[in-house]
């Protein structure tokens, strides 16, 4: 077992872990942390997506050693300081951006990167982005359309409520 | 996954002391390796990481003009930093995996593993990269063994890829739908002293470089040089995505944009 | 003016909050004390005996409590089939016993052959490798029309034959149909594939199984659309164990399409396990198993044949099917390719005379059940494609010969035993025609071939059957269950109100648009009133969600409760302002007396029911709370008409949908943000269907297509933004709300647009390609085109 220590959405956190526990298992299994899911074995699906020191990762394809000394950020530390929905997370909600929910924490932590790196991306762009994150539930339309709008761009032209 | 401790060494020396250990074995961005250790099709004693050593990381430009890439330097860092040297470099890390995947992932790591579809073997056979580990340096067309097999010796590593820049270039890449590796990846890059042209995704054999186009595209680098041209479709990889045929086919449908897109 | 609550209103969704902030609660993030973790071995290889199976060296691993194999299971039953269906000879379907895990034969590549309970995953998975098999191989049975040949090898040796069931539909109709199609003028052909899936939702299923000693209770915490069904299925046929001593729970589920309503092996042992080992255990699906032990869907092999007269009337219809059972009878397999497919086949079109043939095989293939839509996406597409074969041989617009044969008068009984009650095809063609601007596409082609790009267009008309589903009529099919729903309303003292449904919301926003329906009702908003549902012990009962049932079977149910909880509360309020019941009114949350000024609050009313210091004790009984049980007299008959425009690279064969259009009627439409919500999300599985997934098996039975490496799930830059409308509405005639079901109408209605789409587009290039099968891959694409 090895010690490790890292900053997870703001707070220090510490645990002992074996070599090949992935971050994924050390924050769900350890911290309890539920809302970074695993939803393939292959690293393709994106439900696991946290930021490591800044940076969309899949925390099911990295050990929780390799983010010893790391600032994590899960999607439990996205919302504003005062538990209201983000800007992102509001405009998943207004445009009916998730349907069973399980894939939503890894679009939101990417839309997030998205966002910071991009923060107008046209429609293309954030189709690109999402290529790592797969959603079965809601055929990306109102996804797109809310990272758009999280985006502050108008998106009262795209079709259906 | 078995059970098995990891070292993050920070030099290259003690990284290779590191993997002179029995059954250790190196991690890059751990990409690729993760998911076969979940499957259990690798049991390593010891993984050794190697992104945690800084003189394995970034991208500079050598005194001849080629771009040298630190060999735990991350997709989206040669996307980031290769773009003003090396636009058709930057534009194939760019798209390599997904944006997640660029964050972790590595060129050494890559290179190494040699997967038959992915994309960075493509760009250091189509550039006549050099491979320099901790104790040599490898022309890639010496590199290049087949596929997931190369010239590397137990426990030796990728420290850096150095790409001589050629007069222009381009990657083009038609997607296997499922993985988002390369059904068919072709690198076509001009440099003063001919066309090396570099195919991924199509070969049994991993990377090649497609000679008789590199010839003609040499003599007439225009797309229409491929005209006379066929790949036989010998030795092409067939599965559920496509027939050894229809990449054969596909490798010269791509050749012939990587050329109309560097004149474009 | 759109509304802003209830019935019609696009309410957000309140669930939202907590999927949004990591605070969904899915069963795999259900941890229980003393908890243990099953690592199943599952087989490698398709078909083979089990000589002898030694656990000896795993049972001594460390960290391992118990290790079990298919002997263990011997005395308890197999997994049940819900549904019996007669062939045509008026025989039953030959139904083998599912074992939970496999005893003396292995059938399929994934098939568990023995379970290694231990204290952690990793021990088990250890010790399950030290498991020594001794297995002899046997041929795979994996093509279906082979499998169907005298002489075969057999999947099962106590069965007669591969052929489960051998089922005509009508049969009486059999002679009439043949005779019809050799005095046809025009008889349009097809040989089609519907090719096999893997419904994929995003979370992978997860098993929690729990015991108490005190009081001799299992629970089983489960990824469920339906936790009645599984407790009655695995309580009452495979473990023996009574209704009040099995309570199961789904908590959140992570996407179902159909894969999640079956019950599943996995289930079982972790119920049986945890007595056993008196522990909690716990099993948690990875994608790897997944794709090796949910149930697959669709894989149909049909030959079609229009018939039509002079002027282009359908006259005819005959098909014959082979339908894939995989190696074992899962829940509802049996009735997909029958009842849920032959009775679909007529589609919007009055053709007089249909005969269905299908004949249902075993294979060493992993079983396949209901796949979003489930049978009616299989008659779709057979239907939508001869269609636009025929259009193209007769030289006719595919729109028009459409037009010409649709059905205009209802209600409308069909050749194969449904009855349509309302419809207007029509009408849903003519706002597809609208909203897709096939005006505006010959200049869109014209655009994509300056690009060197071909373009097509493609249009497809769908019906299904929801509402599943008038328990006498489908008793009389086979069902061995009622298909009624049921709901409770719980009016609390103070006035809010809990909603316990047997509807389960896994992604359908049940908890914002139930609610809708209560706050319309009643007239209070709709933060008063909750939704529950996913646990046998807080609901009445009720048979889960599937087959876009939750809103016209559930929300039936939920409708007559609360009538009767406001006619209860119509005569206290009665009592209350001393005036007679007839002629009390309820708007909006306040009860008047007809005509006077004399009103009360709902909530002084439901107050006085749990506080009856001044009530009609003599009358009625205090307290608030209703439960009603609804049995559909009809299906409903959700319909539309779907647009497709792709582009093809004729260089490498690469279809990309540029427009997608879908006009659907659903009848009345409580959340249309929901429903547009639905409709992207079966589109998108239907145009994943059609141009990217496929499960593929080789010749000895290896799954091909076993990860996300190899089955190609549609990403956000594989699709388009779509344009939907379900402003057509003819409401359902029998139910209270005139609903009829949205959740499948995408995923049937989209993929003969696509296919007839990229038809269209070839055929513009000059290339004579009349069919593709699915997946339409530019591999696939580019042979076609070659071999034109």
């Amino acid at each position: 077992m090895t010690g490790i220590s890292m900053v997870v959405n703001g707070r220090a956190v510490s645990g002992d872990v074996e070599g090949r526990t992935l971050l994924s298992s050390f924050l769900r299994d350890d911290l309890r942390l539920t809302g970074t899911h695993v939803g393939c074995d292959t690293s393709q699906c994106g439900a696991c997506v946290v930021h490591v020191n800044g940076k969309a990762v899949k925390a099911c394809t990295m050990f929780a050693v390799e983010a010893d000394g790391a600032e994590v950020a899960t999607i439990e530390g996205e919302a504003n300081a005062d538990g209201s929905l983000s800007v992102i997370q509001q405009a998943f909600q207004d445009h009916h951006g998730l349907q069973c929910g399980f894939c939503t924490p890894g679009m939101v932590m990417s839309a997030a990167a998205l966002l910071k790196d991009n923060p107008k991306p046209t429609e293309t762009e954030v189709r690109d982005y999402l290529e790592g994150n797969i959603c079965r539930c809601t055929g990306y339309h109102n996804i797109v359309k809310a990272i758009m709008a999280a985006s502050g761009q108008d998106v009262s032209a795209i079709a259906a409520e | 996954m078995y059970a098995f401790e990891i070292e993050r060494p920070s030099t290259i020396a003690d990284a290779v002391n590191a993997l002179k250990g029995e059954d250790a074995q190196a991690l890059g961005g751990g990409q690729t390796l993760i998911p076969t250790l979940k499957q259990r099709l690798a049991a390593p004693s010891v993984l050794v990481s190697l992104t945690g050593i800084g003189e394995m990381q970034g991208v500079c430009q050598a005194d001849d003009g080629a771009v040298c890439i630190g060999g735990a330097t991350t997709h989206a860092t040669v996307a980031k930093e290769a773009a003003a040297h090396y636009p058709a470099l930057a534009d194939l890390a760019s798209h390599i995996g997904d944006p997640a995947v660029r964050n972790r992932g590595t060129i050494g790591g890559s290179l190494a593993n040699n997967d038959p579809a992915a994309c960075y073997p493509a760009a250091a056979l189509g550039s006549g990269a050099t491979i320099i580990t901790n104790n040599r340096q490898i022309a890639a067309d010496d590199y290049f063994e087949g596929m997931f097999s190369t010239a590397l010796d137990e426990g030796e590593v990728i420290t850096e890829v150095r790409f001589p820049v050629p007069q222009t270039a381009n990657y083009q890449k038609f997607l296997q739908p499922a993985s988002r590796f390369a059904l068919v990846g072709v690198f076509v890059a001009q440099y003063a002293d001919g066309v090396r042209v570099a195919v991924t995704g199509a070969s049994e054999e991993g990377v090649f470089r497609w000679s008789e186009a590199e010839a003609a595209l040499s003599a007439n680098f225009s797309a229409s040089a491929l005209d006379g041209l066929s790949l036989p479709a010998d030795g092409m990889i067939g599965d559920l995505h496509g027939s050894p045929s229809y990449r054969a086919h596909l490798v010269k449908v791509m050749t012939g944009r990587a050329v109309a897109a560097c004149q474009g | 003016m759109p509304k802003d609550s209830g019935i019609g209103a696009s309410s957000k969704r309140r669930e939202d909050l907590r999927f949004l902030t990591g605070a969904g609660k899915y069963t795999d993030d259900i941890n229980i004390h003393g908890q243990t973790y099953v690592h199943f071995l599952r087989a490698d290889v398709a078909h083979a005996t089990i000589n002898s199976i030694d656990t000896t060296a795993a049972a001594a691993m460390p960290g391992v409590v118990q290790v079990f194999t298919g002997a263990d299971f011997e005395a308890v039953g197999g997994i049940p089939c819900g549904w019996q269906v007669t062939d045509r000879f008026g025989e039953p379907m030959q139904e083998p016993r599912h074992p939970v895990i496999a005893h003396g034969t292995i059938r399929h590549v994934g098939e568990i052959v023995a379970a290694v309970v231990g204290e952690t995953l990793a021990q088990a998975r250890d010790a399950a490798e030290a498991i020594v098999l001794d297995l002899t191989e046997k041929p795979a049975v994996v093509d279906m029309k082979a499998a169907a040949t005298e002489g075969s090898t057999k999947v099962h040796d106590d069965l007669a034959s591969n052929i489960c069931y051998d089922w005509g539909f009508v049969e009486e109709n059999r002679d009439a149909v043949d005779q019809a199609i050799k005095d046809a003028a025009h008889v349009t052909t097809l040989e089609l594939v519907n090719n096999r899936l893997v419904a994929n939702p995003m979370e992978p299923r997860v098993a929690v199984g729990e015991y108490s000693r005190s009081d001799d209770m299992h629970t089983l915490h489960t990824t469920s659309q339906n936790p009645h069904v599984i407790r009655l299925l695995m309580g009452a046929f495979v473990l023996g164990i009574p209704e009040h001593k099995l309570r199961v729970v789904a908590p959140d589920v992570g996407g179902g399409f159909g894969t999640k309503i079956f019950h599943y092996a996995e289930e079982a042992f972790c119920t049986f396990a945890a007595k056993a080992v008196n522990r909690p255990v716990k099993w948690t699906s990875t994608r790897s198993e997944a794709f090796m032990s949910d149930a697959h869907g669709r894989d149909h092999v049909t030959k079609i044949e229009l018939a039509m007269d002079a002027d282009n009337n359908f006259t005819a219809i005959r098909t014959e099917t082979y339908a894939n059972m995989g190696a074992y009878l899962s829940t509802f397999a049996s009735s997909v390719p029958t009842w849920l497919h032959g009775t679909l086949m007529a589609g919007n079109y009055k053709t007089p005379l249909i005969y269905v043939n299908v004949k249902a095989m075993f294979t060493n293939t992993v079983p396949v059940d209901a796949y979003r839509g489930a049978g009616r996406p299989e008659a779709t597409f057979q239907l939508e494609r001869v269609i636009d074969k025929a259009a193209r041989e007769r030289g006719v617009d595919p729109i028009a010969l459409r037009r010409q044969n649709f059905v205009t008068e209802f209600p409308y009984a069909t050749p194969v035993a449904v009855e349509y009650d309302t419809g207007d095809y029509e009408a849903t063609m003519a706002k597809l025609e609208e909203i897709a601007d096939i005006d505006g596409f010959a200049a869109r082609r014209a655009e994509s071939e300056a690009k060197g790009k071909l373009r097509g267009l493609g249009v497809n008309c769908y019906i299904e059957a929801c509402g599943i589903a008038p328990s006498n009529l489908v008793g009389q099919l086979g069902a061995r269950a009622g298909l009624y729903d049921a709901a409770t309303v719980r009016v609390n003292a103070t006035g809010s109100i809990s909603v316990m449904v047997g509807a389960h919301s896994h992604g359908q926003g049940h908890e914002t648009s139930f609610p809708q329906v209560i706050s319309e009702m009643i007239g209070i908003p709709e933060d008063q009133i909750d939704i529950v549902h996913g646990d046998t012990s807080k609901i009445p009962f009720g048979m889960g969600t599937y087959g876009s049932r939750s809103l016209a079977v559930c929300g039936s149910a939920m409708v007559r409760a609360a009538e009767k909880v406001i006619n209860k509360a119509k005569k206290i309020a009665a009592h209350l302002l001393e005036a007679s019941d007839a002629d009390i009114e309820l708007k909006d949350g306040q009860f008047s007396v007809a005509g006077t000024d004399k009103s009360v609050a709902w909530g002084d009313v439901t107050l006085a029911a749990y506080v009856p210091h001044n009530y009609p004790l003599e009358d009625i009984e205090p307290g608030l709370e209703e439960t009603a049980f609804y049995d559909p007299a009809n299906f409903t008959y959700p319909a539309g008409a779907y647009a497709c425009e792709v582009e093809v690279d004729p260089d490498t064969g690469k279809v990309t949908i540029e427009r997608f259009s879908a006009a659907d009627d659903f009848g009345n439409v409580i959340n249309p943000m929901i429903v547009s919500g639905q409709v992207h999300g079966g589109i998108a599985q239907g145009i994943g269907q059609a141009l990217l997934e496929n499960c593929a098996y080789d010749e000895d039975g290896q799954l091909i297509s076993a990860s996300y490496m190899d089955y190609a799930m549609p990403r956000a830059d594989d699709l388009p933004f779509y344009t939907v409308d379900h402003s057509c509405q003819t409401p359902c005639t029998h139910n209270p709300l005139g609903v009829k079901g949205c959740g499948e109408a995408g995923a049937i209605g989209s993929p003969p647009s696509v296919v007839n789409a990229v038809i269209d587009a070839l055929q513009s290039g000059g290339k004579n390609v009349t069919h593709i099968d699915m997946p339409v891959t530019p591999a696939r694409v580019w042979e076609a085109m070659n071999n034109a």
